[in-house]
């Protein structure tokens, strides 16, 4: 099925030019919380893109038959429900990454980038542009979560997906890695960077 | 219809929790079998990590059944009584005065295991210990967390910290010490001690009481076959 030009820039745009987390900031909090590795970062990053999209396609079908002044609750509902679930799946089938990821799936629920979409976009929109905008935001957000990840485990522990990857000889001649790298800190320096590569590389998105 | 009318409302919330509680409630039974048996299987990758044997969880169950040849439960006074050692809740157990313990053979050697329970800065700890058959002499310990913070407490997790305990001694001339933690560079008389997590400090010193007030229950059963 081909897309039409407007479904592909609700799909594209989320990803560069109105990426929830370098230009709406958005999810920035768990972007910092669970990048310190790469592995955790893509299964962050697939999770959240699984509840957004599920959840923008299921308010779109209801979007008709919500009443209007428990809009919220019933968004919350079903976000919630989709990350029990996403959680209670992950228990099952990877179960070490959860472990590591700890409090941050159940978090998921409290993503900004959730509750924008539905408001902003869902609540408006027929179900495949909504299921298109969901996977477009989640990747969006999934992108900036594996570029910091791959950075920070990389400079931080010399290892990629757990492999090493800094040949020992490195070591020899004195290479270190960084332990501030692993840190909370780092993770918002290396979204600042992100942002300044990214607005460098397009002039419209620069404040005068 | 009217949306907005206070009926439809109650009707549709009424609806959708129902309708959310059945996927749940059906998602969590259905997964339940494999998430017990992840439970399990790191369950028993943290009693081998104790004895030094680290395997993938996939194989910890096949490894778990090759070297622990033995589990039961003892009581204060160091007698067995009834009970699956390993089906055991430790924090329940050790409110019952009622202690896990596992005998592993590895390299023809007789290591027993024990189980510790306590609590760090924002949550519980627990871990495991192995003896030698002296039962005085730490073999190894490994220790897990829920929630200690990232980089600082929560390093109690690595063999930096847990290998520390291999050659300890529990007992000093047959008397009950316990091993010490103490800051990094200190150092204390009278029984065996290792460095606790700079930074750390509390998760430390819940490490530290964790394995004193735990191994204390286990006196009995660790002295009593000293004296035959």
């Amino acid at each position: 099925m081909g897309l039409s030009n407007k479904n592909k820039e609700i799909l594209i745009g989320p990803l560069s030019k109105n990426n929830p987390v370098i230009i709406q900031m958005l999810g920035i909090c768990s972007a910092l919380a669970v990048t310190s590795k790469l592995e955790p970062s893509i299964v962050m990053a697939v999770s959240v893109t699984a509840v957004v999209a599920f959840a923008n396609v299921i308010i779109s079908l209801l979007r008709n038959t919500i009443p209007a002044r428990i809009r919220i609750i019933v968004q919350l509902v079903v976000v919630a429900a989709l990350v029990t679930i996403v959680s209670e799946v992950l228990k099952a089938f990877a179960f070490d990454v959860n472990k590591q990821l700890s409090v941050f799936v159940g978090l998921i629920i409290t993503n900004c980038i959730l509750m924008g979409r539905l408001e902003a976009f869902a609540l408006g929109n027929g179900p495949w542009e909504s299921f298109l905008d969901g996977l477009g935001n989640g990747l969006g957000y999934g992108i900036i979560l594996v570029v910091i990840g791959f950075f920070r485990e990389l400079l931080g522990s010399g290892i990629l997906l757990g492999f090493q990857v800094i040949p020992d000889v490195f070591y020899q001649w004195g290479y270190v890695n960084n332990g501030l790298m692993i840190l909370p800190p780092m993770a918002l320096i290396v979204v600042a960077v992100i942002i300044w590569v990214h607005r460098s590389g397009n002039k419209n998105l620069q404040e005068n | 219809m009217n949306r907005d009318s206070n009926i439809y409302t109650i009707l549709y919330a009424s609806v959708m929790v129902v309708l959310v509680a059945v996927v749940l409630a059906f998602t969590s039974q259905s997964l339940k079998s494999y998430q017990n048996e992840n439970e399990e299987n790191d369950k028993r990758q943290q009693i081998l990590r104790s004895i030094n044997v680290q395997v993938p969880a996939n194989e910890a169950k096949d490894k778990f059944n090759e070297l622990i040849k033995d589990s039961f439960i003892v009581n204060e006074q160091g007698e067995k009584i009834e009970g699956d050692a390993f089906d055991a809740d430790v924090v329940k157990a050790f409110e019952q005065h009622t202690y896990p313990v596992f005998i592993a053979q590895t390299d023809g050697q007789t290591k027993y295991i024990m189980a510790l329970s306590g609590a760090g800065l924002w949550g519980p700890l627990w871990g495991y210990i192995s003896v030698n058959d002296d039962r005085n002499t730490i073999y190894g310990a490994d220790f897990s967390h829920s929630g200690e913070t990232p980089g600082l407490g929560a390093e109690i997790v690595l063999t930096s910290f847990s290998g520390q305990f291999a050659g300890k001694h529990l007992f000093i001339n047959g008397e009950f010490k316990s091993v010490e933690i103490v800051k990094p560079g200190k150092s204390v008389a009278g029984q065996d001690y290792v460095d606790g997590i700079s930074g750390g400090t509390i998760t430390s010193q819940g490490v530290n009481k964790m394995i004193f007030d735990s191994m204390h229950g286990y006196v009995r059963f660790l002295t009593s076959q000293n004296q035959q």
